[in-house]
């Protein structure tokens, strides 16, 4: 910039808002001093405010603005800094917000997200009428604490400081040096936060009959020190998350894996087949390569899966529907072949094995208890295999294509090998699973 | 060729082809997968991913970086979506473009994380405080996914809103067969700017319904955004005019544009009695249950609406008009139902195809339900 900056306030909209007394002002004024300082670019400071009195400050600013909802100044504040790191992003959070959103507080201190946090720190709610808040002294009334406060205030400096914010300093509105403290802040590359303790002129001190001897003296008696409590150079977020990534620039996004059709199949009305078995056994990948396979016949496949929420216990199904035509099947109708392995797979489709018509055929693992159904039985004998119990799906699957002759059973084989590290595996389990079945 | 993917890839793809270089979310069942594919694939084309400490957050980082210049989205289900209100109500009253996948899962509350269910769709338009509306797409399966992902960051731009992707858990886990060539790709509209010459006044907007250029926090102007009413300088203001003018503002842009935001797929047949209404993970289903009913003889309309929010009225209403009776299909008590109620205004009779108890419905159930055996 050629010319120096004396203010980044907006002149015109002067005086500033605040009660007679009210730490605020001085805070706000200590900021502009800060910035003319530093002679930053207006553009590429962004102000983000939260709820309360501070909230009414950045509309004095003739810098980028950012106003939002309570407690939550601190994620607009990372979403910006992550599109564009160069930006010196600075919050101005009031005690209440620090509250209500110490989540995002504490998370941004522990990535060291590059952004500056000024906590304007008044002890109570000023805006919504003179409430404690987490940083409210013990022994102090407020509107919400009438007899005496009984919690202990929350240590935002420890906090933060403890879980990796690089800059941490407490200080009072009263503090001389505190344009100097809040430019070093604002230069601090990673995350950075100054506790500034402060007056509330309609409340807390009416109240509390406070003034800055017992603002200082609290500080005192809680053994929360002034100063700058911590400070380390770690890597800043936004940027060592993109430097860390940057090998992957550039790659083929989510490139298709195209299936051409080169087998053809007899299927001409749609077949919906089941399998179930346990959550762990590959019952998913067996019936996707099942769904390849049949693509590469010329088919159109869908498979819907259904588990519980725990991963390597309970049921896993899939439902496959083969068709002629291209039709979006969700599995709604009952099973035409139904695949039966492991006592989980049978306990959870109990159900629909006994209600399978005389038309369909279930594959049941021959050592699982009888079963009643109309449907015919073949049984499959897993008791001379050596092969895992994670590849008796792709076993199943393959007697039943054996069986059904659905499709053939190359356009299996040539699914099965379409993941090179499972080739042998998925190719050994279908010749054993063929050998479980004559054609019937 | 074909391939054999499921919703999840398709709306991860989708993002990507529209331009999507943002994207935040927390793990829930059974939106995770949309967010797996995008910390994987973002970092390929520069753009920025990450696993948000909660759902506020996650929405709270896609609101700064739309500010700042990115085409953002998110994904999270029914529990996570309660999470976001407060964001997408600043997401209308800021006017920020930005993608919302919402993959539903059976409520109220926890309800069942890996069951499928279409419960939220009163509530993604009526989600958060003051009432003004967003826009809501539903894909009817996997190819659909892709689509409406393109023209959902398509109407972010041209709107400055929130648009919800309705998805649910099956259309969003199923893998389906897609030819690669039938994908439809919404061709990506360039976010209209401010004048970096000219003065910037941020909310500045000839008429009404007019969308006002964005400035990016970091660009040629100084930009100030508020999440409270504000004149259009983006000052906090009280003034009733300027309030009146905001809020209103707000919901024209929308509803004046009604035409440019429908999308619905009408298939009605001359004398038809019956129109089947459906929508998302129902609409499949429905369409086979008219075309049964149509080879045995019957003849019936088909109306699948793929534009929730703002209700296609216009299209709605003409299908209406050729029937005496419709049947709404869908995973909740009603919930759409209510607004084809609003739009027959007694004139046809309104029932529905209705399952709560976390599977799906199916042709043979539309054909005996809807009266149409």
């Amino acid at each position: 910039m050629a010319e120096m900056l004396t203010t980044y306030l907006n002149e015109s909209l002067l005086p500033l808002p605040f009660c007679p007394g009210c730490g605020h002002s001085a805070i706000v004024k200590h900021l502009d001093a800060a910035l003319v300082k530093l002679q930053l670019d207006p553009r590429q400071v962004v102000l983000v405010t939260d709820i309360g009195c501070q909230g009414l400050a950045d509309r004095y600013f003739d810098t980028n603005a950012f106003h939002g909802l309570h407690g939550r100044s601190v994620t607009y504040a990372t979403g910006i800094k992550l599109v564009n790191p160069d930006l010196k992003v600075i919050v101005l959070i009031g005690d209440g917000g620090t509250g209500i959103g110490g989540h995002h507080l504490l998370n941004a201190a522990r990535r060291n997200m590059g952004i500056t946090v000024l906590v304007f720190n008044n002890l109570n709610f000023g805006m919504t009428g003179g409430e404690h808040s987490v940083t409210t002294p013990p022994g102090a009334r407020t509107t919400t604490t009438r007899y005496g406060h009984l919690e202990r205030p929350l240590d935002l400096c420890a906090t933060v400081g403890v879980n990796g914010a690089g800059f941490v300093a407490r200080t009072t509105s009263f503090d001389k040096n505190l344009p100097d403290l809040i430019a070093t802040a604002i230069q601090h590359d990673g995350f950075a936060l100054i506790d500034i303790w402060e007056l509330c002129t309609a409340y807390f001190v009416e109240e509390n009959r406070f003034n800055r001897t017992l603002l200082e003296r609290a500080m005192d008696e809680l053994g929360f020190t002034t100063g700058v409590l911590y400070r380390h150079n770690g890597p800043e977020y936004s940027r060592a998350a993109r430097a860390a990534l940057s090998d992957q620039r550039g790659k083929p996004t989510l490139p298709p894996q195209p299936l051409t059709p080169r087998y053809t199949s007899a299927v001409e009305t749609a077949v919906h087949c089941a399998i179930a078995g346990a959550a762990g056994a590959k019952i998913g990948s067996a019936a996707g390569i099942f769904c390849q396979g049949a693509i590469l016949a010329g088919l159109w496949a869908t498979q819907r899966s259904d588990y519980p929420v725990t991963v390597k216990t309970g049921h896993s199904v899939a439902d496959v529907v083969l068709s002629r035509d291209d039709a979006f099947h969700v599995g709604t109708t009952p099973p035409d072949q139904m695949i039966v392995l492991f006592p989980e797979g049978l306990h959870k489709e109990r159900g629909r094995v006994a209600r399978l018509g005389p038309q369909a055929t279930l594959f049941i693992d021959a050592a699982l208890p009888p079963v009643e159904t109309a449907a015919r039985v073949v049984p499959l004998d897993f008791s001379g295999t050596r092969q895992k119990k994670e590849a008796w799906a792709m076993m199943a699957i393959a007697a039943m294509l054996e069986h059904t002759g659905l499709y053939p059973l190359d356009a299996l084989r040539e699914a099965a090998a379409l993941r090179q590290a499972f080739a042998a595996q998925n190719l050994a389990a279908i010749a054993e699973g063929v050998a479980l079945v004559g054609r019937g | 060729m074909r391939e054999f993917i499921d919703g999840a890839e398709a709306i991860a793809r989708g993002a990507l082809d529209a331009g999507c270089t943002f994207f935040a979310g927390y793990p829930i069942t059974p939106a995770t997968p949309i967010l797996l594919h995008m910390i994987r694939e973002l970092p390929k084309v520069g753009g920025v991913a990450i696993q948000a400490e909660d759902e506020i957050a996650s929405l709270g980082f896609c609101l700064g970086a739309a500010m700042t210049g990115a085409r953002a989205m998110t994904a999270t289900s029914g529990p996570g979506i309660a999470l976001y209100s407060e964001h997408i109500g600043l997401a209308i009253m800021g006017e920020v473009p930005l993608v919302i996948v919402n993959v539903q899962r059976m409520g109220p509350s926890t309800g069942g994380a890996t069951t499928t269910a279409q419960g939220d769709i009163q509530f993604m338009r009526w989600g958060t405080s003051g009432g003004y509306p967003v826009i809501v797409l539903s894909p009817t399966d996997v190819r659909d996914c892709y689509r409406l992902t393109g023209r959902a960051f398509d109407l972010a731009e041209r709107f400055r809103v929130p648009v919800f992707l309705a998805t649910d858990k099956d259309t969003v886990a199923t893998r389906a067969t897609v030819d690669l060539a039938a994908y439809e790709r919404v061709p990506v509209r360039e976010r209209p700017l401010a004048d970096p010459a000219a003065p910037f006044v941020p909310y500045r907007a000839a008429h009404l319904d007019d969308v006002p250029p964005l400035a990016h926090i970091g660009g040629p102007h100084l930009v100030r955004f508020t999440s409270s009413s504000h004149d259009e300088r983006g000052y906090l203001t009280k003034n009733p005019p300027d309030v009146d003018r905001l809020n209103r503002h707000l919901a024209a842009k929308i509803e004046a544009h009604l035409d440019e935001i429908a999308l619905v797929e009408s298939d009605l047949q001359d004398g038809a009695e019956t129109l089947v209404i459906s929508y998302g993970i129902t609409a499949r289903p429905a369409q086979e249950a008219v075309r049964t009913a149509r080879a045995a003889g019957r003849r019936v309309s088909s109306l699948v609406v793929r534009s929730l929010w703002p209700v296609p009225e216009a299209a709605i209403r003409a299908a209406l008009a050729s029937v005496r009776r419709a049947v709404v299909v869908e995973l909740n008590l009603g919930q759409y139902r209510r607004e084809i109620e609003r739009l027959a205004r007694g004139e046809q009779e309104v029932s529905g195809v209705h399952r709560v108890d976390g599977t799906l419905i199916g042709a043979g159930e539309i054909l005996t339900e809807g009266g149409l055996a």
